[in-house]
């Protein structure tokens, strides 16, 4: 079976020239894609907003549907459904700042699926361009895609509680700076999902995240967990900032600190501040 | 295919017909620097008593029982800040602050929460706009401060601005000022009413005077003065000290502060207690001394580090349309008033330019999110003809250089974004230091209160009754006063006590204060009774005034003994709050025992201050 779906995969390939996409994928690069045929786009907007226009080509996958049909298997048939096999260039494009796009990444990437990129700018971003876009709804014949789960990129709640422990892993919290002193899992460090975009770009350069982490004293062998409030949005785009950063350990825990409060497991909390109160929100 | 190049466009000025340039305050290598050694700290290389000496003088304060995490203080002379300063905070704020940047008294921006070891990289891109945090922090020359009305004064003798810029530039990484007793705050004026020169260890009001038939421009200058657990009024040095003198005279009281100043003491090591203990007179007579050695010593090159010229707006700015109408700033108003006639009556002044006013941005104790910060800018850049905005000691945002025609539409977009709350110029802009939200000297939430009695005294149209408008309301988290509460009419300092067997969160309330006098401390209340009282004193107030009499006058009165009516003296009035101030027992109002912004019982937390390092 595998061999036969790799089969159809470089015939494919041979076709439509297929590329290895990088973490991230700027605009020249995906409207040459487009316009070779040669990509998917996947919107991971809500359906409305698809509906009302999209980046030429883009097929609709709202993030609550990935959320909704979490088990592996039902991706690879939601991958196949998008006329999506096992070697086609996929970018993903979001209008929040990148992180649902990095969720939709990242569980593309988990179920064996290891030519996906994240768009380096928010649909919001490309229309401010002038850059194309269209109404229609897009729909591609139905692909062969295998099922390969990628567990190193992935963490649940009793693997996070050994790590703290061990040396040489390093747990990081994505939220945003005053819901971290509020509470967090004991020993994570944090770095905001806000540190790692910046104006014009989902993601900061990789030299500049590189300094980020260095100024930190982390070690570049260190293996990284990250999460964050809920569904692991936040931390998914942390997640792909530490790989554009040259980390190549990274482990999202998708269940994040929601699950984790849940589970009643132990948490780290900072009382002696009233720092909400320096906010003008 | 047309490439895509992603970079934002250099936006257009409109209000401006040429923008500032950049100021050049901050340098590149200092950042990396401080990273170095922020690692270096971190693996034990450095001491910690080197590495907070360091820290300070760069700008950054240890949080609140976290050392982990700094308080960034953005040095900001004269409070003046281009529109890209501005955007440039916002976006260093959201990306590791909390989202929010926090106007101080004396003109900072302050970014807390930082990480420490995010630091550098705040520094790193406050440099790209010209901005600097060095020597924010430490026994350094703070930031120099300059009114915000300097340059459109109605009464000033002259702009101050360039002057403060100078000596700014002079100061800032000078090597006669890297490691004095204590910190060192100089503080120019416009003229006498607008100005906090009397409460600096320099201040600095312009003057003129005719000598030989030309008017030469020269400053009285206060030393000595100084808010803290003891405060002091400055005094003036001489009648009239020649600008060709100026700079000398501040370099002789830094060089005597230097080596006479107490480096034992912490607590008494301010330059106003060197004065105090040593006399005024004889402090005087040695000041006038230094600065004939000074003047007698100084060589060529030091003195051209110091270039008033440079520091010049050469600008023109164009003249502003005249208006058949002048705007009402003068009709009284209500709380029923529409929006924009309450804030043109609370939140705008005129300019001596004919036709420009000055509006101010009513911020919540100094606080303001990035996205209201892009905003900000924005407004600057389409409605300011000088293009810039200045920060001011009140907390708020001055925004001058608005043309009479365009106030309204200035007001509409602060609208769209939260900014254009009415109140700034009146009683119920109160201040209010960080307290325990970041500080470690904090014993309460003077920040969560000061923003709690803006927003009662707003609803309640505080603002609208012209009576109250000069009175001052100021509020600090612990007796060290950078709420400035000595200076108010009402103020505030935060402390612990003892009620009904249980500890509860008290302010000092101090009467009378005004930038030029300091008020006198009165009694303590309780946390959550310090907006009955304020409102009780109002109270009090209308029913004893005599006609005309604001309620700043009133006070003052009745601080000194001379009130006319029942209440004349503090006693007095100490007697009229009585009640106010009670409090039930706590298992009958468990909240009036609790500070804003906590629903835990109180405590008395406090760490190590950082401000004599």
């Amino acid at each position: 079976m595998r061999s036969l779906t790799a089969a159809a995969g470089k015939k494919k390939a041979a076709k439509t020239s297929t590329i290895q996409l990088p973490i991230i994928c700027d605009a020249d690069t995906l409207r040459s894609l487009i316009s070779k045929k040669a990509v998917r786009v996947v919107d991971v907007r809500k359906a409305n907003d698809y509906k009302q226009e999209h980046i030429p080509t883009a097929i609709s996958l709202p993030l609550a549907r990935v959320l909704e049909n979490d088990a592996p298997e039902k991706i690879v048939s939601i991958l196949e459904e998008l006329g999506v096999s096992d070697k086609t260039p996929v970018v993903v494009y979001d209008d929040t700042f990148g992180a649902l796009a990095a969720r939709v990444a990242w569980t593309f990437q988990f179920v064996g699926h290891t030519n996906t990129a994240l768009l380096e700018m928010t649909f919001k971003q490309w229309k401010e361009l002038g850059l194309e876009t269209e109404e229609s709804a897009r729909t591609f014949p139905k692909a062969k895609h295998s099922l390969e789960v990628n567990k190193s990129i992935y963490a649940d709640a009793s693997y996070v509680e050994a790590a703290k422990s061990q040396p040489g892993k390093l747990l990081v919290d994505s939220r945003e700076r005053l819901n971290f002193l509020t509470e967090h899992i004991p020993g994570a460090k944090n770095i905001p999902y806000t540190m790692v975009g910046s104006n014009g770009s989902i993601l900061r350069k990789a030299e500049e995240l590189k300094r980020f982490i260095e100024n930190r004293g982390i070690a570049d062998t260190t293996e990284i967990i990250t999460y964050c409030g809920s569904v692991g949005t936040l931390s998914g785009l942390t997640y792909y900032a530490l790989r554009l950063a040259g980390f190549q350990n990274v482990k999202l825990y998708p269940k994040s600190f929601k699950e984790w409060k849940a589970l009643g497991k132990p948490r780290e909390e900072f009382k002696d501040a009233t720092y909400w109160d320096l906010s003008a929100e | 295919m047309k490439k895509v190049k992603v970079t934002t466009v250099s936006p257009r000025q409109k209000g401006a017909s040429v923008p500032k340039p950049n100021p050049k305050w901050g340098r590149e290598e200092e950042t990396e620097v401080f990273a170095k050694r922020v690692k270096l700290f971190r693996q034990g290389k450095i001491s910690e008593d080197d590495f907070r000496r360091f820290r300070l003088q760069h700008g950054a304060y240890g949080s609140r029982l976290h050392m982990d995490y700094s308080m960034v203080r953005i040095k900001v002379p004269g409070g003046e800040m281009t529109p890209e300063q501005i955007e440039k905070i916002a976006s260093l704020s959201e990306a590791f602050s909390i989202g929010s940047a926090h106007v101080s008294t004396r003109q900072n921006i302050q970014l807390h929460w930082v990480q420490l070891e995010d630091v550098s990289e705040v520094m790193r891109g406050l440099v790209e706009t010209g901005l600097t945090t060095r020597e924010a922090c430490g026994n350094t020359i703070r930031n120099v401060m300059c009114s915000h009305f300097a340059g459109v004064c109605p009464n000033e003798a002259f702009d101050a601005t360039p002057y403060s810029m100078a000596i700014a530039r002079f100061f800032l990484r000078n090597p006669m000022c890297q490691n004095l007793p204590r910190k060192f705050k100089i503080n120019f004026a416009c003229c006498d009413l607008h100005g906090l020169e009397k409460v600096a260890d320099i201040g600095l009001v312009p003057l003129t005077k005719e000598e030989n038939g030309t008017m030469v421009r020269g400053f009285k200058i206060y030393l000595g003065g100084g808010l803290g657990a003891a405060s002091f009024i400055g005094h003036q040095l001489e009648d009239f000290t020649a600008e060709s003198r100026m700079l000398a005279t501040c370099m002789a009281t830094v060089r005597l502060f230097d080596r006479r100043g107490n480096r034992e003491n912490m607590a008494r090591n301010r330059m106003r207690y060197l004065v105090h203990e040593t006399g005024w007179e004889k402090f005087q007579k040695m000041a006038l001394k230094e600065r004939s050695i000074v003047e007698m010593t100084t060589s060529y090159s030091t003195a051209q580090l110091f270039d008033i010229e440079s520091q010049e707006d050469t600008r023109h700015l164009p003249n502003a349309p005249r208006m058949a109408k002048l705007p009402m700033l003068n009709d009284s108003v209500t709380k029923d008033s529409p929006g924009f006639e309450r804030w043109l009556h609370t939140n705008v002044a005129v300019q001596k330019q004919e036709s420009y006013f000055t509006a101010f941005i009513t911020l919540g104790a100094g606080d303001i999110t990035a996205s209201q910060l892009r905003v900000l800018a924005s407004a600057i850049r389409d409605y300011s003809a000088e293009g810039v905005a200045r920060n001011t000691p009140q907390q708020n945002f001055a925004v001058r250089y608005i043309r009479g025609t365009e106030l309204r539409d200035f007001y509409e977009k602060l609208a769209s974004a939260g900014l254009a709350n009415p109140g700034a110029l009146t009683i119920t802009s109160a201040v209010g230091c960080s307290g325990t939200t970041s500080c470690n000297l904090a014993i309460t939430n003077s920040h969560r209160l000061a923003k709690e009695v803006q927003r009662k005294f707003l609803e309640l149209g505080l603002d609208t009754d012209d009576n109250l408008r000069d009175a001052t309301i100021k509020i600090s988290g612990c007796p060290n006063s950078c709420g400035q509460h000595e200076i108010a009419t009402v103020g505030f300092f935060g402390g612990a006590t003892r009620m009904n067997n249980a500890m509860v969160p008290t302010y000092t309330m101090l009467f009378g204060g005004s930038s030029g006098e300091l008020g006198k401390a009165m009694m303590r209340v309780p946390a959550k009774r310090v907006i009955d009282t304020i409102l009780k004193i109002i109270e009090i107030y209308k029913q004893q005034k005599s006609t005309n009499e604001t309620l700043q006058q009133w006070v003052s009165g009745v601080s000194k003994g001379r009130g006319v009516g029942s209440i004349k003296n503090l006693e007095d009035m100490k007697a009229a709050l009585a009640q106010v101030i009670q409090l039930p027992a706590s298992d009958i109002d468990a909240d009036a025992y609790m500070d804003y912004g906590s629903d835990s019982r109180f405590s008395a937390k406090t760490a190590r201050g950082e401000c004599a390092a």
